[in-house]
């Protein structure tokens, strides 16, 4: 399995140009990225002064921060903190009120979400969003849509260059189903799989986009603990392998803290802390908003 | 018993309702005055029948207790490769020794299975409910009319810009109208099939009006004419050509083979297209547009690609229509007609091209067949929906998912799939 997935490993599949493809996790990366110089340096998502306002009611309240290439960043809060929001916003899927997002340099603010993914930023459902009716490869060869031939002639004809495209399609789909472990169900109706293998499914789809940022809402929701462990230890390859920086939503507290290099609080739309995950653990804010007042 | 009691009452009131109008108040004309003349006894007659039937229901039904409403057969699994050769083989040998009507309309029938596929790809493939679909057909049949009476062009060249042009309407008409989902779709594209058919009767200058355009030349076998003598001086006729005498079957057998042919080219391109990329993203996008989006995939596109390649067969199923009747007005492309086609989707099974070809063929030759009771059409029309919905809610044969598969070595597979829930 390992053989196969060196293969697509860096530069092969993965790599956008200009993405550092290995670096540890841990302080080093930190150390490094907090120096922010120009170049290769600079931040992968820029996100400042966002806010959502839906009627009365302002869910994102001027939220900024910044997730550096190759990096886990994390959001977490209570309930209604506006955590989905903030993705919302990034993924193209609301307009933002007011405040603007960059992408690599690129403005991406108010792009609809179709545009967004094709700037590399790619993401998760809080509950899962599978082609429930489509196998399971089908799920992985719709995601490809914008690298394949998807042009009519061609298709109709099946001219070589399609036949082509459609093999490679195929094969890069394969691998990714050896690589989450998913190769014996290829054939199966994605809504009858395990509800892990859903999870596992819907982040390969995402990865086989070649994101250069992938964004999971809640990844762990209803995943038991061994399942969790695979999923910690998955995003720690993706993010090795494949140079992928992860912004990620989660409740899951051993999760957030065993993976995140950094971790932005949220409470009531507004950002309450930012910093590595020893940080929030013990600051006080945090403890209170969690917890409530002594 | 006070439970069968309240229920017969209710049924009873409910006859009352429904029979007043129609029995109840009858009008007779009594010279040049119409007077209303309620018939009460009628009424009670009918309320009193309904309630004696509903309290006796229950020993009435005793008897019965034993007895199964019959079930279709479950839709055959996994055809022969040699099936469909053999078919296509009968249905170009047929016409040759059918008669004149059933040869009509039969290739009527291949009118509806083209039309069928057109809008299978629309509703059935892409998940769009078109309540205007024969706003398109009616642009096909109407560009080869007016080609044909202001310039003079004859079938063949017009029929691929009649499919050019209605094509070019769905595009247009998608693109402002396919951001909308669902019912807010199917309101706008039936306002469409009626702005279509109103702009025909009114532009009177261009299109005749309501009298519409006649005289449209049938097709030539080649350039040459098929018929009884050349238009044009000195032009030689198909079956002089062959050596033949005149015989107006030949006419009728050529017409069919050509409606044939272009619904196989319609059956061909409509199952190669469910199997391409663009194909799987109309799928994909039935089924979740939004995960869609965050892919990457460009709705309004997808949508837009099946909206035109849609329209576009019903362009050449309308030129092929003006050809064969000779006369196009606006009569032809009322609701109903965007009705019968939706009710062959559906009846036949979304997505399921076999089916639609097969709902095609019922719900065109079964009217023909029954004609004494043709009164009743739209009454038995109801009725056979409604048992359908009852016993086969997803349609006579239900659409079986082509995909490919993958295989131990990694290679591709063709394979099929039942959704779920397709068993009854």
């Amino acid at each position: 399995m390992s053989a196969a997935v060196d293969s697509i490993a860096p530069g092969a599949d993965a790599g956008p140009a200009g993405v550092p493809a290995v670096g540890g996790p841990g302080q080093g990366q930190d150390g490094q990225g907090r120096s922010q110089g120009a170049g290769a340096q600079s931040p992968l998502l820029e996100v400042s002064g966002l806010s959502m306002r839906f009627g009365g009611l302002l869910a994102v309240d001027s939220v900024g921060f910044e997730v550096r290439r190759d990096e886990v960043f994390a959001i977490i809060g209570p309930n209604g903190a506006g955590k989905t929001t903030v993705f919302n916003c990034v993924g193209g899927f609301y307009k933002p009120t007011a405040g603007s997002i960059a992408m690599d340099g690129a403005d991406i603010t108010g792009l609809p979400s179709h545009r967004v993914a094709r700037h590399g930023l790619v993401r998760t459902f809080q509950n899962v969003r599978l082609f429930k009716q489509l196998t399971v490869l089908e799920n992985l060869l719709v995601a490809q849509h914008t690298q394949v031939e998807s042009r009519l002639l061609p298709g109709l004809l099946k001219l070589k260059s399609y036949r082509a495209a459609e093999a490679a399609a195929l094969q890069r789909a394969a691998r990714w189903l050896d690589f989450m472990g998913l190769r014996d169900y290829a054939n199966r109706e994605a809504g009858n799989l395990a509800y892990g293998h859903q999870r596992r499914l819907e982040i390969a789809r995402c990865m086989i986009t070649r994101p250069r940022l992938l964004m999971l809402d809640e990844p762990a929701a209803g995943l038991n603990p061994h399942e969790k462990q695979d999923l910690q230890g998955l995003i720690d390859r993706l993010r090795r392998e494949f140079g992928v920086a992860v912004l990620l939503i989660e409740h899951d507290m051993s999760l957030v803290m065993g993976i995140s290099d950094r971790i932005l609080v949220m409470e009531h739309g507004k950002p309450l802390a930012l910093g590595e995950p020893a940080q929030i653990r013990s600051d006080p804010r945090v403890i209170k908003a969690y917890l409530g007042e002594e | 018993m006070a439970n069968s009691l309240r229920n017969a009452l209710m049924a009873a009131v409910l006859t009352a309702v429904i029979v007043t109008p129609v029995f109840g108040l009858q009008l007779v004309r009594q010279g040049a005055r119409t007077l209303m003349e309620p018939r009460w006894d009628l009424v009670a007659l009918a309320c009193a029948a309904v309630f004696a039937f509903q309290l006796l229901r229950p020993w009435l039904a005793r008897p019965f207790a034993g007895l199964k409403l019959p079930t279709l057969p479950a839709a055959p699994t996994g055809g022969r490769r040699w099936v469909p050769a053999l078919l296509i083989a009968a249905a170009v040998v047929w016409p040759f020794f059918g008669g004149r009507s059933e040869v009509d309309i039969a290739t009527l029938v291949l009118i509806y299975v083209m039309l069928g596929l057109g809008l299978n790809i629309v509703v059935g493939f892409a998940g769009l409910l078109d309540l205007g679909f024969v706003g398109f057909y009616a642009v096909g049949a109407y560009t080869y009319a007016l080609l044909y009476h202001w310039a003079g062009w004859g079938f063949w060249e017009a029929l691929p810009l009649s499919g050019a042009m209605a094509a070019l309407f769905g595009f247009v008409l998608g693109f402002p109208v396919l951001r909308l989902r669902g019912d807010y779709l199917a309101i706008v594209t039936l306002g469409f099939g009626e702005i279509i058919r109103l702009l025909l009767i009114n532009l009177n200058w261009a299109t005749g009006g309501p009298d519409g355009i006649s005289g449209i030349p049938k097709p030539s076998v080649f350039g040459f004419e098929m018929a009884r003598r050349a238009s044009t001086e000195g032009g030689t006729t198909f079956h002089d050509l062959m050596g033949w005498t005149f015989n107006t079957q030949h006419m009728v057998v050529y017409l069919y083979l050509m409606a044939l042919a272009l619904a196989l080219v319609t059956l061909f391109v409509s199952n190669r297209l469910i199997r391409m990329p663009v194909g799987r993203a109309w799928e994909a996008l039935r089924e979740d547009e939004i995960a869609c989006r965050s892919l990457g995939l460009n709705p309004t596109r997808i949508k837009l690609s099946a909206f035109t390649l849609g329209a576009m067969f019903a362009g050449f199923g309308g030129a092929f229509f003006a050809a064969r009747q000779g006369l196009v007005n606006p009569e032809s492309f009322t609701f109903i007609e965007s009705a019968l086609i939706l009710a062959i989707v559906v009846l036949g099974g979304m997505g399921s091209q076999m089916g639609v070809i097969l709902a095609a063929i019922l719900l065109t030759v079964l009217p023909e067949v029954a004609r004494e009771f043709a009164e009743y059409r739209m009454l038995l029309f109801g009725l056979v929906m409604v048992l359908m919905m009852m016993w086969r809610p997803q349609g006579l044969l239900p659409m079986k998912r082509p995909h490919v598969e993958l295989g131990p070595g990694g290679q591709a597979r063709e394979g099929e799939s039942a959704p779920a829930g397709a068993v009854p």
